[in-house]
């Protein structure tokens, strides 16, 4: 006996302390956890670290930069000219959409002056760059290189040029955490453009995929309809395009239908996103899309 | 003296380039595969230097991971706390067993540190991970041997350029 504890002791002469200090350990660090989920002390403790977070997050983007340097520099001559007529043909498209848009938007002021409507579509926009990091693959979150110096505040909602990116969750003084409207996490009031039925689009453990549960049966939904943001809930205005319908199914109690959209940002593609600033009054049902009933005194 | 500093510059350089690397973006399929590289070199430098490398500094390394990728401060610490703990137990053990056996037990590891991680984000509230989740734990198992092997011969060529 005595002989098996000698040869033992060397192995686990620190086992019963070791334990006691794993247990300590383990204590804090959960005592930490739920100070933490309660009450967001790691966004301070970031806030107060960001000289060391922000430079490491430039180190980690570099092999990314680099490698999109070098393939720019070995694209050939072809593959460049073909871009550029394509960038050209949407451009030319892009710019007689928008005279078309310009014409509306000026009919649209008129018709609002003569409502007295308060609410202008004068949108405060950012463009700020995606800094190429990966935070966590089971998160679908963004950094991208806009901070409070730029004035940019939590909420606020992040477009690209296809469509809702998702929302600002973190704002550092020069960069930011967008959450994606694709994590798990995120719900995203929208409308269907084609019946204005409103639903709410969840995010999903893929990065191309938003759920909308709990659809009724009855509802008008098909395949390929398109869905905008409704501008409820406020942190979004209303009118930007969120996704597409891609399938239809039943849910797992049968007394609902549940949805599969594809969202129309392009998510998983970096480069860069506009920041939208805060409207004034953002909070209110969105226009109808066609209003052709009757007028709004006769049908109050 | 000089030699204590090169082993703690190489210490350190490599825990940094663990952070930076778990940073690193991938193409969106490789991510989920992405090893732990923070384990890892972790573990190397409990099974080489325990006397060093211990909870403590376990602890102080997990929050720094935690503030870096903004998980729920603690996560990482406790993580590599129990990923440390059992390294120590084990470690006279550990230590002379073949390559693939090691690889073997630090995809047992990295396992229960997935399990972990598991029962952390449910007590969260979050929702259940794809099942892409579990591949981490073979990547960074096929991972150490070149983990090993690599901080070894550095450390092996600290060794020799000293004396």
């Amino acid at each position: 006996m005595a002989l098996a504890n000698n040869e033992t002791a060397p192995l686990f002469a620190s086992g019963a302390s070791s334990t006691l200090r794993l247990i300590a350990y383990l204590a804090i660090a959960i005592v930490l956890m739920v100070a933490d989920h309660r009450n967001e002390y790691l966004y301070r403790i970031r806030l107060a670290l960001n000289e060391a977070i922000e430079p490491t997050y430039r180190i980690a983007a570099w092999p990314s930069q680099i490698a999109r340097q070098v393939s720019l520099a070995i694209t050939d001559r072809q593959q460049l000219t073909e871009r550029n007529t394509q960038l050209s043909e949407q451009l030319l498209l892009a710019q007689a959409r928008l005279n078309r848009l310009g014409v509306l938007r000026d009919e649209n002021q008129r018709l609002q002056e003569l409502l007295d409507v308060q609410r202008g579509l004068g949108l405060g926009v950012q463009l700020a760059k995606i800094i190429d990091v990966d935070i966590d693959p089971s998160r679908h979150r963004i950094i991208v290189d806009a901070g409070s110096r730029q004035s940019v505040e939590i909420g606020e909602a992040v477009l690209d040029a296809h469509g809702v990116m998702g929302q600002i969750v973190e704002v550092l003084p020069n960069i930011s955490t967008v959450l994606l409207i694709t994590d798990p996490a995120h719900a995203l009031p929208v409308t269907i453009e084609r019946t204005g039925m409103r639903v709410i689009a969840h995010g999903s453990v893929a990065l191309d995929r938003l759920e909308l549960p709990n659809v009724p049966i009855s509802a008008d939904i098909r395949v390929g309809d398109k869905l905008i943001t409704s501008g409820l809930g406020g942190h979004f205005p209303a009118g930007f395009p969120v996704g597409e319908i891609r399938s239809i199914s039943n849910d797992a109690s049968g007394m609902f239908a549940a949805a599969d959209a594809r969202p129309s940002a392009a998510l998983d593609r970096s480069g860069e996103v506009l920041i939208l600033h805060q409207l004034p009054d953002p909070i209110g049902p969105p226009a109808p899309a066609r209003p052709d009933g009757p007028p709004a005194e006769m049908s109050r | 003296m000089n030699r204590a500093r090169a082993n703690f510059w190489l210490f350190w350089g490599s825990v940094v380039l663990c952070f930076i690397l778990q940073l690193m973006p991938l193409p969106q399929v490789f991510l989920p595969l992405k090893p732990y590289w923070l384990a890892l070199v972790l573990a190397y430098w409990v099974l080489e230097m325990p006397d060093r490398v211990g909870l403590g500094l376990a602890f102080i390394l997990g929050l720094c991971g935690d503030v870096i990728a903004p998980d729920l401060l603690g996560e990482n610490a406790m993580r590599l706390c129990i990923l440390c703990f059992i390294l120590l137990r084990f470690r006279a053990r550990l230590r002379f067993f073949p390559m693939w056996q090691q690889a073997l037990a630090i995809l047992a590891l990295l396992l229960n540190d997935r399990i972990v991680v598991l029962m952390v984000r449910a007590c969260a509230g979050e929702p259940p991970p794809p099942a892409a989740f579990w591949l981490e734990p073979i990547t960074g198992a096929l991972a150490w041997p070149w983990v090993f092997l690599l901080l070894d011969d550095l450390r092996a060529r600290v060794r020799t350029t000293e004396s």
